[in-house]
């Protein structure tokens, strides 16, 4: 693959999901299951006269990162909004199962979230795969698999792909990811404009962005925009999968708890900034990564053995 | 949907070992190339995938183009169509040529 799309300071943001494989993992260390060259495609697509891909938008495999075995799966946002649909969903469920069930493969997969949520032209097999994927992961983690999301694309990580999220064992988030499972469009929709501006943009990020997410313990490693950012956020992670069992999930509810009564009655992130302690709030949104990355590593909300 | 499918004789088979490559991704204006190394001597076969309607003479134009300018014997070209523009189009079977002479 071409060095500009996938070397080190490439943007993950810009870069399409086989770029994102290839500039994640270690060089020429990638191989890939059900490629395009097999050709199983959406069923669905033709019915409705749209175009579909030969991967049906997702990339699954092995590879290396770093030295350690891990299994990749990598939504490409830019194909119908990296949606959970048939093929897309069965092959992400099919690899993390993988992962539960064979202990010769990586123990640790990596999720390349970049979704809307499901498809809506196949939708009850989107959110099928969405709640197969959720057990698949709960299941995977019980048996010792440690599952990583990153985010940091296009689409963010909506509906089926924020409730993914959650259920992994650690999640990496950009300033540019953001997480959710209502996207903003959905709210002010139903919700009105006054509840959420869908288009107001320094709204929708400060509120579902990276940053956000981050401070608040939604995500727990902070990483720069950058192939290079990924990888070493993904690493550190790694190093300290936390444990899936009653204590975790305890120390998990606590946690949430203790942050709706903490910051449920804000109305705004920079309310629930100044909560936590950030004395210059309205800056957060201009902090450079590095600078926000060590200042999120200070802020008691963000940093919890939980998850 | 529409299914076009282009057959070229080039002048030669394309160089290189890769025997399949995959460029671009099916978004509007955009569009992914498949390319496979599977076809005996300088035979070249396009084929298309795309939703958009009375573009026939305009496909059948770039793909003559690019076998011409590039050479690309040996190959199976798939296209999944988000309705590219033709310079996009042009562009993208170069760099799947580009990825499959690559060492």
């Amino acid at each position: 693959m071409e060095d500009a799309a996938t070397g080190g300071q490439a943007s993950w943001f810009q870069a399409t999901a086989r770029q994102r494989v290839a500039g994640l993992l270690d060089p020429n260390s990638f191989t890939e299951f059900v490629g395009p060259s097999e050709r199983v495609q959406s069923p669905h697509l033709d019915l409705f006269d749209l175009p579909s891909a030969f991967d049906d938008g997702v990339v699954i495999g092995r590879g290396k990162l770093d030295g350690m075995d891990v299994l990749v799966a990598a939504q490409e946002g830019q194909f119908m909004g990296g949606t959970f649909a048939e093929v897309s969903g069965a092959k992400m469920v099919g690899l993390v199962r993988a992962a539960r069930d064979h202990k010769d493969l990586p123990q640790i997969v990596l999720l390349l979230l970049d979704s809307g949520g499901v498809r809506l032209q196949e939708a009850n097999a989107g959110e099928l795969a969405v709640a197969e994927l959720m057990r698949a992961i709960v299941e995977a983690r019980s048996a010792g698999v440690a599952v990583i999301a990153l985010v940091g694309g296009k689409s963010g990580a909506f509906g089926g792909a924020g409730l993914t999220a959650a259920t992994c064992s650690r999640v990496v988030v950009s300033a540019h990811g953001r997480i959710g499972v209502s996207g903003p469009e959905v709210i002010e929709t139903n919700k009105g404009v006054e509840e959420f501006d869908a288009a107001d943009k320094a709204l929708v990020w400060s509120t579902d962005g990276g940053k956000n997410r981050r401070l608040i313990g939604g995500a727990d490693a902070f990483a720069e925009d950058s192939m290079e950012g990924f990888r070493a956020a993904a690493k550190a992670l790694l190093a300290k999968p936390p444990a899936f069992d009653l204590k975790t999930m305890q120390a998990e509810q606590e946690r949430l708890t203790a942050r709706q009564k903490r910051l449920g009655g804000c109305d705004d992130a920079i309310s629930m900034w100044r909560i936590l302690g950030i004395k210059d709030p309205e800056a957060i949104r201009d902090m450079d990564s590095k600078d926000f990355a060590a200042l999120a590593n200070g802020i008691k909300e963000a940093n919890h053995d939980a998850r | 949907m529409l299914t076009l499918r282009f057959r070229h004789t080039a002048k030669g088979r394309l160089s290189g070992k890769t025997d399949k490559a995959i460029i671009g991704v099916v978004a509007s204006g955009n569009l992914e190339v498949l390319l496979e190394r599977v076809l005996a001597g300088a035979a070249c076969e396009v084929v298309i995938a795309t939703p958009l309607r009375g573009y026939d003479a305009t496909w059948k134009a770039v793909v003559a183009e690019f076998v011409e300018r590039s050479s690309p014997g040996g190959l199976r070209i798939s296209i999944n169509d988000g309705g590219a523009r033709p310079d996009t189009v042009y562009l993208r079977l170069m760099q799947g040529c580009a990825l499959m002479e690559a060492e």
